[in-house]
């Protein structure tokens, strides 16, 4: 079958279109027309007061503190790690996150457990955990890299402004002190400490590779 | 003696009231996009005082505006150019202030005689001359020449902001800065060859007399008055011409390293740019501090066969000159607002299109036809 061509016809302009002052001005008169509205609307007091009434009928836009916008329950708020039943981090200093983490805002530095702890051999634990809020850009890599799932975003919490930008760098204590929006400082995953049944058992310096 | 004490008051309150002037256009901005789009605007900062809880509409947030920028961070980029990074706030906002020394904001005043009736033998009596404040701070021969020299010295500011701050997208934003300021000083330039032509003048003052003693110079340059418009909002890199701050390209473009104050002048340099844009075009198209048909010694109005003449005395047509400066001024600078929030952001290449290619040839026309029409005028008329 040959195909058939349809030509579409350029839409037209007109010389005021192309001249474009006829347009602004068209344009500006929409704009003014709301802009006379809303303020003989404020003005006349129709309007509650978002301050004192937040919460009142009429009001247009969200309240916000006193009204929130509700997030999804997977929004991606202010980091936090995640706690092993005995309060210690979960992380095992693997450095995925801040390999994975396209902002470069992961400082990470790793140590060994001690001579004779359980989890010698098997995992290293973050010394230091360092977080650039400022320079994080939000995208979750580092939730997706982790595979012990000991860092998450599941705060449901914006970082608060700082006067400094010092402040925004937190540490490893701050990121273990955020709760999640549940207010758990866990992770729902079980995890099998060295020594429980289920635990895989091949240890790092004693696995043969 | 006299001139000396009263220049340094014109200056101290033209700049007192200019460096003011950012936070309450800022307010003006948002209060004015609120409402045009059925939003609230700045509503929460409340000054306490007893019981009483000021909150003006939102003006006060002006003012922690302002607390808030003094007491940020004065963060600087670690690499670039410190010396230039400092220098480049300063280097936007003066030339903005030094453009107020040349508008003409009101008729001169003739201390000794405020309440007389006007009297033209007072220009030239020699003793009531030098007891006489012009409302200008300075009247130069090169009246809209200056102007020009130092608008376009603006760029500088924006240019070292980019250059100094050792980021790209500072410098990408400087370099846009830098080419649309240029382009369009020049159809700025050339769209008010034809204003000058006509008045026969560069001095501001005497523009403006012109336009009290014939007409607006809107009515007889209205094409000009397009141009001028366009241009002067394309200078103050305001939407639709802000491609040098585009957030969604360049973060904010040259003041992306700028933290605090130094990024609130920034700020307030380009609003008070607006306001003295505004009083220029107010000057040089819209009669400057007259009203309508009101000469320096009175109501005159002589036209469809009506004729008033009502004198009044020299101090209330000085108030009511510089009232009807600010007005327009306000009329224009709430336009300049609309035109910001209506508009979308043209790109680039548009950009460039629109001042080369269309400003430029359009303002050259206009001047070859107000030549033409003026040769011919003078043709018949010797
Ligand atoms: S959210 Fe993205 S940018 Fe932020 S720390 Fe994680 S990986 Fe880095
Ligand atoms: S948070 Fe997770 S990915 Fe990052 S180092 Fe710790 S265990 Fe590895």
């Amino acid at each position: 079958m040959p195909g058939k061509t349809k030509v579409l016809k350029k839409p037209s302009r007109t010389i005021s279109d192309q001249s474009y002052v006829v347009e602004v001005m068209k344009g500006l008169g929409v704009t003014l027309k709301h802009f006379f509205q809303g303020t003989a609307q404020m003005v006349s007091g129709n309007v509650p007061d978002a301050v004192k009434n937040p919460l009142a009928e009429g009001i247009a836009t969200i309240s916000y503190p006193e009204q929130k916008r509700p997030y999804a329950e997977r929004w991606r708020g202010v980091h936090r790690l995640t706690h092993r039943d005995d309060g210690s981090p979960r992380c095992v200093a693997c450095l995925c996150c801040s390999t994975a983490c396209p902002a470069q805002c992961i400082y990470i530095k790793p140590g060994e457990y001690p001579e004779g702890d359980a989890r010698r051999g098997y995992e290293r634990y973050p010394v230091e955990f360092v977080i650039d809020e400022l320079r994080c850009i939000f995208c979750g890599f580092c939730v997706e890299a982790c595979p012990c799932d000991a860092i998450r975003m599941d705060t449901g919490v914006h970082v608060t402004a700082f006067e400094v930008k010092s402040d925004f760098v937190y540490d490893k204590d701050k990121l273990m002190s955020i709760v999640s929006q549940h207010g758990t400082q866990n992770s729902e995953n079980t995890r099998h400490e060295p020594g429980d049944a289920g635990h895989p058992g091949i240890d790092r310096l004693h696995g043969g590779h | 003696m006299f001139f000396w004490i009263t220049s340094a008051l014109k200056v101290l309150v033209a700049v007192g009231f200019l460096a003011q002037i950012g936070a309450l256009l800022l307010w003006v901005e948002r209060k004015q996009s609120a409402m045009m789009q059925s939003r609230i605007g700045p509503n929460r900062a409340t000054i306490k005082i007893g019981s009483l809880e000021i909150r003006a509409a939102g003006l006060v947030h002006s003012i922690a505006d302002g607390i808030k920028l003094v007491w940020k961070a004065d963060w600087e980029p670690t690499g670039g150019d410190h010396f230039l990074y400092r220098l480049a706030p300063i280097a936007a906002i003066v030339p903005a202030l030094c453009l107020c020394a040349v508008i003409p904001f009101g008729p001169t005043v003739y201390v000794d005689h405020v309440r007389d009736l006007y009297d033209p033998a007072w220009a030239t009596d020699v003793a009531t001359a030098a007891r006489s404040i012009p409302l200008q701070i300075a009247n130069l021969d090169v009246g809209v020449l200056f102007i020009f020299a130092i608008a376009g010295a603006g760029v500088i500011g924006a240019a070292l902001a980019g250059w100094s701050s050792d980021n790209k997208f500072s410098l990408m934003g400087g370099l846009r800065a830098a080419s649309q300021m240029v382009s369009y000083e020049v159809a700025m330039g050339i769209s008010l060859v034809g204003s000058m032509m006509i008045f026969q003048t560069v001095r501001l003052d005497e523009m403006v007399t012109w336009q009290t003693q014939h007409c607006w110079g809107i009515f007889v340059q209205p094409v000009a008055f397009v141009l001028f418009v366009t241009a002067a909002i394309a200078e103050t890199k305001r939407v639709p011409f802000d491609t040098p701050e585009g957030e969604s390209e360049l973060v904010a473009g040259y003041f992306t390293e700028y933290a605090g104050l130094k990024m609130g002048m920034f700020a307030s340099g380009e609003l008070v740019e607006v306001c003295v844009s505004s009083a220029l075009i107010t000057t040089i198209f819209l009669g400057g501090w007259q009203f309508p048909f009101v000469q320096l010694t009175g109501l005159e109005f002589h036209y469809f066969g009506i004729n008033v003449s009502w004198h009044w005395a020299h101090f209330i047509v000085v108030a009511l000159g510089f009232l009807t400066f600010t007005l327009k001024c306000v009329v224009l600078i709430f336009m300049q607002l609309q035109v910001r929030w209506t508009l979308p952001r043209f790109r680039y290449d548009q950009i460039m299109k629109l001042g080369w290619r269309m400003l430029l040839p359009a303002a050259l026309l206009n001047v070859l036809v107000t030549g033409t029409v003026l040769l011919f005028l003078n043709s018949s008329n010797g």
